[in-house]
């Protein structure tokens, strides 16, 4: 099937630290991709370049086969198909639950306040928020706030949803329960792009896994070759320290 | 003591409608003046809170840094020379062109001097909300300004109300400076009077007194609205979330 993203020589360096070093990347429909490798070699800065919340340097990024760092793309139409859950949340804070999930459509995608508060219901409901319509987000958990948050990005209908590291700032108690929903949503086939440290999750649920390496891809895989069968020493070495802990 | 109280209170009694008018001035100017200024400050503030991108081209990028040179010019002067200096050095110099009562110049000197420090205020309030909320804004797609108007400047002028309300405050009190071009504020009227009957001392207590209980009573005021803002809308369990170890 034709890839949603392809990425091809990606280089992106702040100051003098090479951060992503000639990057090939490519996301087909309904894959869900684990990112994972240590702290520092990269993997948030490449899910930013995605979306482009970093510039990168050198490099393509095609979108169904265009090219959006060049020419006049429009950057923020781009940017709702592919949304994006952040470590830290990120909920507005000025903004009620419903509302975040609101704000997007009705003021980006320019839907009908019904028609945005219908699909803001149904994700809700799906990420078992729908109780908490009018909460603010102060008044919520970390788990709380991150199934919130996937609501709000689901609603805005992205091709392609990214995850930073999105279970890294709960509580051990609350991770299963945002697990879970982004369980069900690799098994409804949406594709996904998920930086995590969660090795189960990465094991049980990812079609493909990508151990990034001081900003390369140094090996990359099915769960099963990656996890049981690793080529590349750098990957054994870091996956040990997983298993020790 | 005794004679002295006496003597303020008559003050103030045969004098009511004059320090009466000087209160209306003074509280039209301080108030108008509050408000236009917290306009131009959410103007100033937020244009010069606009970074430069890496995507920016020339043109853009040229533009941004100007309007960041004019407003920090502006900023510097204004807040780097007295007030008073600039009533007398506006009034004159614009008074051929607006050919103005001293009431008007006063509101127009009071709102640009608070717009310079509503600018600094407002752009504090901008950087102290996070900006992960910036980023997940742009992320569905909003525009720089959308960010701007829809998530940022609603958190920025709620974080920085206490400082907002402080400068109404401040002018309550510093827009009797204004007397140096003849506004007829509490100030310049209770000088009038003191002048009049030659006791300034009693005339002053009486004149005190009320901008006391105008700052007093809107300080008052601008608290209560403070805490109904940062009140919940509805009661929902608050949970805190300890940074915890990742889970492998
Ligand atoms: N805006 C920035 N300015 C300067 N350096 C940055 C910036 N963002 C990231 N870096 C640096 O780039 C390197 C890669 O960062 P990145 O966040 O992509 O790593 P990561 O793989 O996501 O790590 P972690 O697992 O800790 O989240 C790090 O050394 C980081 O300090
Ligand atoms: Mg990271």
């Amino acid at each position: 099937m034709e890839n949603i993203i392809e990425i091809r020589g990606l280089k992106k360096h702040f100051d003098k630290l090479e951060v992503l070093n000639d990057i090939q990347f490519s996301v087909a429909p309904g894959e869900v991709i684990c990112l994972i490798g240590a702290s520092g070699s990269g993997k948030s800065t490449l899910l930013r370049c995605v979306n482009l919340l970093e510039t990168p340097d050198a490099g393509e990024i095609l979108v169904h086969g265009q090219n959006i760092l060049q020419g006049r793309m429009d950057v923020n139409q781009y940017r709702t198909k592919v949304g994006m859950v952040f470590q830290s949340f990120n909920l507005f804070a000025n903004m009620d639950v419903l509302k975040n999930c609101m704000v997007g459509q009705t003021h980006v995608l320019h839907r009908s306040k019904e028609e945005a508060r219908e699909k803001a219901l149904y994700f809700l409901q799906k990420v078992g928020m729908k109780d908490f319509l009018l909460a603010s987000p102060a008044q919520l958990s970390g788990g709380q706030k991150q199934r919130v948050a996937i609501a709000r990005a689901l609603c805005m209908d992205p091709e392609v949803l990214l995850f930073d590291e999105p279970t890294s700032a709960l509580d051990p108690e609350m991770v299963g329960g945002v697990l879970e929903v982004m369980k069900d949503l690799a098994r409804e086939g949406l594709t996904m792009i998920v930086v995590t440290h969660e090795m189960g999750f990465a094991r049980e649920v990812s079609t493909r896994v990508v151990f990034m390496d001081k900003g390369v891809i140094a090996e990359e895989g099915s769960p099963e070759e990656i996890f049981q069968n690793p080529q590349n020493p750098r990957t054994r070495e870091f996956l040990s320290r997983y298993i020790q802990s | 003591m005794a004679a002295f109280v006496e003597k303020v209170l008559e003050i103030a009694q045969r004098y009511w409608p004059l320090f009466w008018a000087g209160t209306k001035v003074t509280l039209l100017i301080s108030l108008t003046g509050t408000i236009i200024g917290l306009a131009i400050g959410l103007l100033v503030g937020s244009v010069r809170a606009v970074k430069v991108e890496p995507r920016d081209g020339l043109g853009t990028r040229v533009v941004k840094q100007l309007i960041h040179a004019l407003t920090s010019i502006y900023i510097e002067v204004f807040r780097g020379t007295p007030m008073i200096v600039q009533s007398v050095f506006l009034y004159y110099l614009l008074k051929p062109v607006f050919n103005w009562k001293p009431t008007v110049a006063g509101i127009f000197i009071v709102s640009v001097n608070t717009g310079a420090y509503m600018a600094e205020i407002i752009r504090a309030g901008i950087q102290s909300v996070d900006q992960g909320q910036t980023e997940a804004a742009r992320s569905i797609g909003m525009t720089p300004m959308q960010t701007m108007f829809l998530v940022v400047l609603p958190q920025a002028i709620k974080n920085s109300f206490p400082a907002i309300g402080n400068e109404f405050v401040v002018n309550i009190k510093d827009s009797s400076v204004l007397s140096a071009i003849s506004v007829t504020d509490l100030y310049f009227q209770s000088i009038g009077v003191a002048g009049s009957i030659f006791l300034f001392t009693q005339t002053m207590t009486v004149t005190a007194s009320i901008y006391l209980v105008l700052t007093f009573t809107t300080t008052r005021i601008l608290g209560l609205i403070e805490k109904r803002m940062g009140r919940p809308r509805s009661s929902f369990p608050a949970s805190q979330t300890v940074p915890g170890n990742p889970t492998f």
